[in-house]
């Protein structure tokens, strides 16, 4: 579960201030909102890229405000998928768990399942920066899920696909929904990824989140 | 008058009748092209001017000297040794500005800290300083307390750690303003995406950013080889020019044409022509473009 208690925290000019809200475990919960009104601030700010003036962050009852985004266990999947382009998709995949000094099979083995589950292993080889933005998206989630998360932030992972791209994320965001069992805050300025994927949509206007009836 | 028939019929429906329009006042003349080939003509002559200058100052080098020249500058002793001190401090130089330039152009680019924009304009000063004034600077500098404190334990003036000084006072600034521009250039979000997966700071710096900049680190290493190897005021100042003891390539350069010879100058400059050209071609293939441009 993420809570999101009296959340205040600021960009440059502009401000998110006391926002509260709450995703229940295992739930796929989508944001809603206008370009520009902070989705992805907050998105940051919930998974300790950006420092709060005000509030709490707990993880299933956990509070994880003072914690560094290492000790958080969030998976992120930025909007653009920052794939780490000097490593191939294998190393992206597998980066969480070297970084965890996992042993090497158990890696090997990871990697294997998430390159199935998403459909990327004939990339697997291929360097990270020559890849489309369907794939690059898919190795993102893939990068993001391998160390188990409990939760996952996507920020707009549907907004740069063609249309068939975009069917077949949604395709495997309910997929990943089903396999992996994880609470899911999706942000997104698009009815259409509320309608297909979630089951508990916000809306964050005029720097307060709502629940979407 | 027709077109006061129309502006009258316009006036008496338009909400904003008070509004005089273009169409009220008169038509502009037809747009009349002109050929682009004056200012493309322009650009080109300027442009050729200082390129043919370049070319021209390489040609007469070329001409003035012969390979009878170029062997004989090479069989000399105290060149030599000139030759060999240029590899050792250029190389050392490069080594240690890339151990400063590296974290400082890392704060600098990723971290906001009070005082940052002195510091900034701090780390340009060696650039725009006349390299006498920085050679002057370090002698002064090493006649202080603390500079003959540490004198006592390492000679720095008149002696060949004091070249490498003299070499690192400048050729440093240059490898960091482009390694600050390399990691401006590069997102930092893959390095919060890396925090987010397990690193730490230092993690994500070694394991992502470094990697990322490899072509910025080889751009800095041959500007500073070359900035390197062509200082000469502050070595001259710092350091003296003392054949076979600090005699670097410039030196020579300086020593040959102060006794007349100047064949063996012109011979050592062809050597220092094709090292320069040899580490911008390096630079030019393997390196950032722009960062070079800039600092340059």
């Amino acid at each position: 579960m993420i809570a999101v208690e009296h959340l205040s925290v600021s960009q440059g000019a502009f401000a998110l201030r006391d926002v509260t809200f709450s995703v229940p475990t295992a739930t796929y919960a989508v944001l809603m909102g206008r370009t520009g009104t902070g989705k992805t601030t907050l998105l940051e700010a919930i998974a300790g890229l950006r420092p709060l003036h005000e509030g709490r962050v707990l993880l299933s009852g956990r509070d994880i405000t003072r914690e560094k985004p290492a000790g958080r266990g969030i998976g992120y999947v930025p909007q653009d998928g920052a794939l780490f382009g000097t490593m191939t998709v294998r190393d992206n995949l597998g980066f969480s768990l070297e970084v965890r000094h996992c042993p090497r099979n158990f890696i090997t083995a990871r990697v294997d399942e998430l390159s199935e589950l998403l459909g990327i292993r004939p990339l697997l080889g291929r360097l990270a920066q020559g890849l489309s933005g369907g794939e690059a998206q898919r190795v993102a989630l893939g990068r993001a899920l391998a160390f188990h998360p409990s939760v996952l932030l996507l920020d707009e992972p549907l907004s740069a696909l063609d249309e068939e791209t975009r069917t077949e994320m949604v395709a495997l965001l309910k997929s990943v929904r089903e396999h992996a069992r994880v609470t899911v805050l999706h942000v997104s300025h698009r009815i259409s990824d509320a309608e297909r994927l979630a089951d508990l949509v916000f809306v964050l206007r005029d720097g307060a989140v709502q629940v979407q009836p | 008058m027709s077109n006061g028939r129309y502006r009258g019929a316009w006036k008496t429906c338009s909400p904003f009748s008070s509004v005089t329009t273009s169409k009220d006042l008169p038509q502009p003349s037809p747009l009349k092209l002109r050929s682009d080939w004056p200012f493309f003509i322009g650009l080109s002559v300027l442009s050729a001017v200082y390129v043919l200058l370049i070319l021209a100052m390489l040609a007469a080098d070329l001409t003035f000297t012969t390979p009878h020249h170029l062997m004989a500058a090479l069989r000399s002793p105290d060149i030599q040794f000139s030759i060999r001190l240029s590899l050792l401090s250029c190389s050392l130089t490069t080594i240690l500005s890339l151990c400063v330039a590296v974290p400082i152009g890392y704060l600098m680019s990723r971290f906001p800290f009070p005082g940052k924009k002195l510091v900034d304009a701090i780390l340009d000063i060696p650039i725009v300083l006349p390299p006498l004034v920085i050679g002057l600077s370090l002698l002064i500098l090493f006649q202080t307390p603390p500079g003959k404190a540490i004198e006592r334990i390492l000679p720095f003036t008149y002696a060949v750690p004091g070249v490498v000084l003299a070499q690192f006072a400048v050729a440093c600034a240059f490898a960091v303003r482009t390694m600050l521009v390399t990691f401006d250039q590069i997102s930092p979000r893959r390095e919060h995406v890396a925090l987010t997966l397990g690193c730490n700071r230092s993690g994500a710096f070694w394991r992502i950013a470094l990697p990322e900049a490899r072509r910025g680190l080889l751009t800095a290493a041959t500007l500073a080889w070359a900035r390197s190897l062509g200082e000469f005021g502050p070595i001259l100042i710092f350091s003296g020019a003392t054949r076979m003891r600090t005699e670097v390539l410039p030196t020579t350069v300086f020593l040959e044409l102060s006794v007349g010879n100047i064949e063996a100058a012109v011979a050592v400059s062809l050597l220092m022509i094709v090292a320069a050209l040899f580490v911008l071609t390096i630079a030019r293939t393997f390196g950032l473009r722009a960062p070079l441009e800039r600092v340059l």
